[in-house]
């Protein structure tokens, strides 16, 4: 039997995050983190998440009010998680564009000592000028080489993580000896990066820390294939799951990899509940709670990429058309909720004449119903079927509650998984790549 | 807080100061990669009650050269990011500030302030800055981004004859500017929660910073709201005219390096006479501590033979016992120094006579809190929370 991954997604910037509710905590005190870390390492989670974004986002050319705003810088707070916790592998989305290949190889690097191999990065790739407005250089990338940066980004870190070797390392005072003459010597002269040097981190416990990849688009697909070892998914539907699994595998496969050394790890949402009739109850509130009436309005404007604030949330969709443009969209900072505004518009009407639902109970409908709904026996079995039918290899978890989101999960339905025997009970393995049973593990 | 009180901070970095110091029998260097070795170096400084630790960074091997690899097998070689090393400790460590060094020529100002702002909250208001430039060629090429010049020969050069190191300042007084607009940008009470018209900020209070100079634009807001200290401490080293004008933008604690405490008066009177943001002057001394004199020189003396050259340092060199320290570090008050940073030449031996000599030596004498009476490091210093500066702007 496959084992079932698990990464918690520590609940961010997004409308998935409830902050409305009396038990919701602050997004940015350490404590936090803390509370939602060791909930994951007491429920033998593999790996803490953090998602990432460099820009406040805004609608309307505004800052967005609605959701969940301010983040912490993704590293810095993984360290300190690392004092905090003893197995949880500890992962950041770090954007492959807005960084330097030295600078961001030596933090990783760093990261994975003081945590004793638990270090890893989700490599991600935004170019949009709205985002470079806040760095050096500004919003020059062509949106067709974001993949071919990010592919020698991650080529160049390695080449820097490999050039201080295990033994370079001595620190014998008998004999004199700290490091070899050239630890550390690295030469890379590439289309994206032409740096020479020397690395002054020695090499890493993993050697080469867990690398994730998140998108969607073929060359984001190819990218994951070449070069991650965990791949962070949107399709977390049984079929969709299937689909996108295999078609994941056999680019590994294409590329000369083993299937097993590219993990599948949609992201997902749960309610729970004593029952499944209960679970469904409180997955509707949670579901009010996350599209609130101007929620809801925003997220139309998202897909109609028009002003729409003067419609009525509890009223039928607008008659007028999306706007279809490249250049404008309404919403800045975030990814897409369409790629084909026209065709969605056509599919939501057609389920809002036929279920006769308003604007909001559209949006409810149509965005983000909860992946697992039911009991902990229900969603364990879901959970569990998902991974042994290849729709994934594992989940990253995305709670929709700070600190607190994690720990019914883990009370009530880490317990079954491990019965099932699909779980670890105590971690065998000290570092990320051990836990994911990937080459170079420990 | 007593004005009579010096401040107190001790600079760390690898197995300390002198090069040979990881060969001391004291020392542990096969732990240098370690977390354990950096909490308990922390948790000793805090014993001894010390204001702040930093810690050295650099985007370059260490090297014995002014620029370049040595090929040295001999010395420490390698280290840690600090703003990470300082989080690792953070949550093992109440009531000392972290002070990791950072530098502004190959980073972005954005993630600077990102990085040093969610320090601040790892370790409950705690986080500082010691700013630092790189000037070298071989640092220029680990980032490929722009042209630095060779330098002069070492003994030679002073930066004010290099166009370079005039840019540099001028761009590292932009970074600190731009930061501190940054950690500006959310106003305190930005988060506002309010379900009735479900705005979980009030983006009046959030601001653009709209930043833009001959080196780079930034627009903000910060990703990160408002830091526990409002504004983390911002240090930097100061050596001559061009650092001391660079400090003069928006440092609150500079340190300098006299050696002797006519220097050290002559430094102040120019740092004051310079004018802006009046930081507080700490100096810099690489201290041997021993029972006895003698055994402090025998030890400097030890080390420099195994590292086959007389240690040398921007800072002064004491070699001695912690009451005369303490005498040189009253002595050197009266020219208007406010505190101190001390390198430790080897760790962890003379940082454990510093908290556990010198401190009760220099408490006995009057001239040393007993105890913390702050929570932050800033209120270590005496230093108030400021207001956010765009506090009721509309921008
Ligand atoms: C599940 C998932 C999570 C993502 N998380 C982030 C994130 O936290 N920060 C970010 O900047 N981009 C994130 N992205 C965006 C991707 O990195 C990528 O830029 C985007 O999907 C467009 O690439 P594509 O064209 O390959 O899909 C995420 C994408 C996916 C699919």
């Amino acid at each position: 039997m496959k084992q079932v991954i698990l990464a918690a997604h520590f609940p961010g910037v997004n409308n998935q995050t409830v902050w409305s509710d009396p038990a919701s905590g602050s997004q940015i005190d350490f404590s936090s983190f803390v509370h939602l870390a060791r909930a994951a390492e007491r429920g033998r989670f593999d790996f803490f998440f953090l998602a990432d974004g460099q820009r406040l986002r805004e609608q309307r050319g505004r800052i967005h009010d609605l959701d969940v705003v301010g983040r912490p810088d993704s590293l810095t707070v993984l360290a300190g998680l690392a004092a905090v916790t003893d197995h949880l592998g500890l992962a950041g989305t770090i954007n492959a564009t807005f960084n330097e290949p030295y600078e961001l190889a030596r933090k990783l690097a760093t990261l994975d000592h003081l945590s004793g191999g638990r270090a890893g990065w989700n490599v991600v790739t935004s170019s949009d000028a709205f985002t470079g407005e806040n760095f050096r250089r500004g919003g020059y990338l062509d949106y067709s080489e974001r993949y071919a940066r990010a592919a020698e980004f991650v080529r160049t870190v390695r080449e820097l993580w490999d050039s201080w070797k295990a033994e370079d390392l001595v620190a014998d005072p008998a004999t004199g000896f700290f490091a070899s003459a050239n630890a550390g010597e690295f030469a890379h002269h590439g289309t994206f990066f032409d740096i020479e040097g020397r690395f002054n981190v020695p090499r890493a416990p993993q050697g080469h820390p867990l690398t994730i990849q998140a998108g969607d688009s073929d060359e984001g697909r190819e990218f994951a294939a070449a070069h991650a070892d965990a791949i962070f998914s949107r399709h977390g539907t049984l079929e969709d799951g299937k689909v996108f699994y295999r078609d994941v595998k056999a680019r590994v496969v294409a590329n000369g990899r083993s299937p097993d050394s590219l993990k599948v790890l949609p992201g997902v949402t749960f309610a729970l509940g004593d029952t499944d009739a209960e679970a469904q109850e409180n997955a509707d509130h949670v579901r009010r709670q996350q599209v609130s009436p101007q929620t809801a309005i925003l997220l139309l404007e998202q897909v109609w990429n028009r002003d729409l604030s003067s419609y009525d949330p509890e009223g039928p969709l607008p008659e007028i058309d999306p706007l279809v443009s490249e250049e404008e969209s309404i919403s800045r900072g975030r990814t897409r909720l369409t790629r084909d505004p026209l065709e969605t518009a056509a599919r939501w009407r057609a389920l809002a004449e036929e279920k006769r639902l308003g604007i909001r109970d559209l949006i409810i409908e149509v965005t983000g119903r909860q992946s697992f709904i039911g009991s902990p026996g229900t969603v364990a079995e879901q959970i569990n079927a998902f991974v042994q039918e290849d729709a994934a290899d594992g989940f990253i978890l995305v709670p929709h509650l700070v600190p607190a989101g994690l720990d019914e999960f883990v009370d009530r339905v880490v317990p079954l998984l491990q019965e099932r025997g699909v779980l670890r009970t105590e971690y065998g393995t000290s570092t990320l790549r051990g836990h994911l049973g990937l080459e170079g593990g420990a | 807080m007593s004005a009579a009180h010096l401040h107190l901070s001790v600079a760390l970095d690898g197995a300390g100061w002198h090069p040979a110091a990881w060969r001391d029998p004291a020392a542990s260097p096969k732990d240098l990669f370690t977390a354990a070795y950096w909490a308990g170096l922390v948790a000793e400084a805090e014993q001894g009650r010390l204001d702040f630790v930093t810690i050295e960074d650099t985007v370059a091997l260490q090297t014995s050269r002014l620029d370049g690899p040595d090929g040295r097998t001999d010395q420490v070689r390698g280290r840690f990011d600090a703003v990470l090393l300082a989080s690792r400790i953070a949550p093992l460590s109440r009531s000392i500030g972290l002070v990791p060094t950072v530098t502004t020529t190959h980073t972005e100002p954005f993630h600077v302030a990102s990085s040093l702002a969610t320090l601040d909250y790892v370790s409950g208001g705690r986080a500082g800055w010691r700013v630092q430039l790189s000037g070298r060629r071989s640092e220029a090429a680990h980032f490929g981004r722009r042209e630095v010049p060779e330098l002069g020969p070492a003994q030679a050069v002073a930066l004010e004859d290099y166009a370079i190191y005039h840019e540099l300042f001028g761009e590292a007084g932009d970074v600190v500017e731009v930061v501190r607009r940054l950690w500006d940008s959310w106003e305190d009470d930005a988060v506002i929660r309010d379900v009735a018209t479900g705005r979980f900020v009030d983006r009046e209070k959030l601001h653009y910073v709209d930043y833009e100079g001959p080196h780079f634009s930034v627009r903000g807001p910060s990703i990160v709201p408002r830091p526990p200290q409002g504004q983390p401490l911002v240090t930097a080293l100061a050596h001559s005219r061009l650092p001391y004008e660079f400090a003069a933008r928006g440092v609150d604690v500079e340190y300098i390096t006299p050696h002797d405490a006519d220097q050290a008066r002559a430094i102040v009177a120019e740092i004051r006479e310079i004018g802006g943001v009046q930081p507080k002057v700490f100096a810099d001394l690489v201290v041997f501590l021993d029972e006895t004199q003698q055994a402090a020189e025998e030890r400097r003396a030890r080390l420099d033979e195994l590292d086959g050259a007389a240690y040398a340092s921007d800072a002064k060199i004491f070699a001695g016992t912690p009451e005369q320290l303490a005498d040189l570090l009253l002595d050197w008050r009266e020219t208007g120094l406010e505190g101190y940073r001390l390198r430790p030449a080897v760790l962890p031996t003379d940082l454990n006579a510093i908290t556990r000599t010198l401190v009760p030596e220099l408490r006995r004498r009057g001239a040393f809190r007993d105890g913390y009476e702050a929570g932050t490091l800033r209120g270590h210093l005496g230093l108030a929370r400021p207001a956010s500066r765009y506090a009721g702007s509309t921008r």
